[in-house]
């Protein structure tokens, strides 16, 4: 679909989010009482934020649960009944808000759930999606997307993008089909472009991501490891805020005959991760754990799903308990 | 800090330590933890404010102790925190330098563990002020009211286990949550499990915790669970007459019986 500019006045903004708040799941993101900013279902329009830099979570939930029912079962004497899940109550889920590097990881988390079979759990909840963006007109010193690749105003992923003018309202560019369904719902709120520019952030490069590939190829066994992981305490919070991690656990719960096998996120900075049966744990120390983290978004995944596994977004650096800078440590790595 | 980056220097060309364990600056406003191993680079330690990470979890991580004899800059959680580890077993008085901070970010001549238990015996060593507010304030709240505000919180919490990481006593090699025969806690975050661990994990530390609010701070999400294990110091305190972190030869509290404990609260 060719790509329309129009331009919404903020009060036209609280109609169409009203609009669509009455009759659809809209996750939102608001600003707790503790600062954080988190997202939540059909908040006021009142609580929406506009001026957010990053929420403390991504918002890959709506299609990545942190915990996803597989199935339920039941076990009798001599046979097990096994009860699927109706992927079909699968609600439609309209994001509002969300920054241009979330918007793009959804596309990464595409070509990790559909790259050898397609997981049709994350396939249904991603279709159910629709993506009203926001460039970002705020950034801090955590932000790197202009080295992914990405830019504050990157439409990627988004179904319609909201970007502020100078004057207060918004620039809404309709990128898919899916968003020019939202314009049809009310499309007087919709009005020709004025001619006011976007007010957009400046994000810093820190590193050139295709160089940084191709030192990884023959970095495998580089004392940078070592050095640069001593602090990392091992915990798996930067996997949990990414917007692009996508391991999960399986388990099965049983109470008495019935139970459930659920997946849940689990992080490869875990030693756990990859314990084997036997005893054997092919990654010992947390250095060949941070250096899988690295590896697979920067290496293994442009080889393998011809994308980046990294949007800029700095939630791993600025969640994490010990300044491990992802960004930073991307740059050394350039010029090892 | 002249004087910290002096000793550190003089104990890595003398060859008495081949690491520093202390803080240094980052890319951001943030400090954090640094390895210093070449003398030339003690330059970049740093002592300020921003200096509030509880290093002592280090002294038991393998790739750290690989490096050789630790140096560690330490203020007084860290030094109880040294203490407790000595007193369990998991590290050596003999086999590590302390470059002892005080209050006033001032470097400390702390010689030998001896030294360091009179200067842990001579300071506060209930919990912070900061958040003795805040205790005083749950404790206030009914039972109904303080469970509902717990729930809440703990909802939040994503099971990423920064609490436990970040914490020196939590130096099991394998934790109880990572026990499946049987399944202790879920696996999944859901709000009673999360209860579950979070409660868990405050049991195992009560007599322990040397109220460095290092597990709270490491909170991606911003669970208070500091103020769990703070309440038990609070508790042990109030029942034993003890601090964790204070002796080398300390008993763990929970472990031990006396003839002479007090049962009343035993339901």
């Amino acid at each position: 679909m060719e790509t329309t500019r129009k331009s919404i006045r903020k009060q036209s903004l609280e109609k169409l989010y009203n609009l669509l708040s009455a009759s659809r799941k809209v996750y939102a993101p608001v600003i707790a009482p503790d600062k954080q900013v988190e997202y939540k279902y059909n908040p006021d329009f009142a609580e929406v934020t506009f001026e957010h830099i990053r929420s403390t979570l991504s918002v890959k939930n709506v299609v990545f649960p942190k915990v996803e029912n597989l199935f339920f079962y039941s076990n009798a004497k001599t046979e097990s009944t096994i009860t699927d899940i109706d992927l079909n109550k699968i609600p439609e889920i309209v994001l509002w808000g969300t920054h241009p590097c979330d918007n793009a990881a959804f596309d990464i988390l595409r070509s990790i759930f559909s790259w050898d079979i397609n997981d049709e759990f994350f396939s249904k909840r991603f279709e159910k999606l629709v993506v009203i963006g926001l460039s970002c007109h705020l950034s801090d010193e955590y932000c790197f997307c202009t080295s992914v690749g990405l830019t504050p105003n990157s439409a990627k992923g988004s179904d319609i993008l909201l970007s502020r003018l100078q004057n207060g309202d918004y620039q809404a560019e309709i990128l898919t089909e899916k968003g020019n369904g939202i314009v049809t719902l009310s499309p007087e709120l919709f009005e020709p472009i004025s001619g006011e520019e976007v007010t957009v952030t400046e994000v810093k490069q820190k590193f050139n991501h295709e160089q940084v590939t191709v030192k990884l190829a023959s970095a495998f066994e580089n004392r940078f490891w070592i050095e640069n992981s001593l602090r990392c305490i091992g915990c798996g919070a930067c996997a949990y805020v990414c917007p692009t991690c996508a391991c999960f656990d399986i388990q099965d719960e049983t109470k008495g005959k019935n139970g459930k096998r659920y997946r849940s996120w689990d992080s490869c900075g875990f030693g756990l991760f990859t314990l084997h049966t036997s005893g054997h744990n092919p990654r010992q120390v947390q250095s060949q754990r941070w250096r899988q983290r690295i590896m697979h978004k920067f290496s293994y995944m442009p080889e393998r799903n011809e994308s980046l596994g990294c949007v800029g977004c700095g939630r791993c650096s600025s969640g994490c308990p010990v300044d491990m800078n992802i960004a930073e440590q991307l740059e050394a790595l350039q010029n090892i | 800090m002249n004087s910290l980056i002096t000793r550190a220097k003089e104990l890595l060309e003398n060859k008495s330590v081949q690491v520093v364990i202390g803080y240094e600056a980052g890319p951001t406003s943030v400090a954090r933890p640094a390895f210093i191993t070449d003398p030339a680079k003690a330059g970049t330690l740093i002592y300020d404010e921003r200096c509030v990470q509880n290093l002592a979890v280090y002294l038991t991580k393998p790739e750290v102790k690989h490096l050789g004899k630790m140096a560690i800059v330490a203020t007084l959680p860290v030094m109880r925190s040294i203490m407790m580890l000595i007193s369990e077993q998991q590290i050596f008085a003999d086999s590590i330098v302390v470059l002892g901070i005080s209050a006033d970010g001032s470097l400390l001549d702390i010689a030998d563990v001896k030294v360091m238990q009179g200067y842990i015996e001579k300071s506060d060593l209930g919990n912070p002020e900061k958040y003795k507010e805040l205790l005083a304030e749950l404790n206030k709240l009914s039972p109904e009211e303080r469970f509902a505000f717990w729930q809440k919180e703990l909802s939040k919490c994503i099971k990423c286990y920064a609490c436990r990481q970040a914490c020196p006593m939590c130096y099991c090699t394998r934790c109880t949550v990572e026990v499946n025969q049987p399944q202790w806690i879920p696996v999944q975050s859901n709000t009673h499990g999360n209860m579950e661990w979070h409660i868990l994990r405050a049991m195992h530390l009560a007599g322990r915790c040397i109220s460095c609010g290092e597990c709270g701070r490491a909170c991606p999400v911003g669970i208070p669970c500091h103020l769990l294990t703070m309440h038990l110091v609070d508790q042990v305190h109030n029942y034993f007459n003890v601090y964790a972190g204070t002796s080398e030869k300390m008993s763990s509290v929970l472990s031990t019986f006396e003839p002479n404990d007090k049962e009343s609260f035993i339901i």
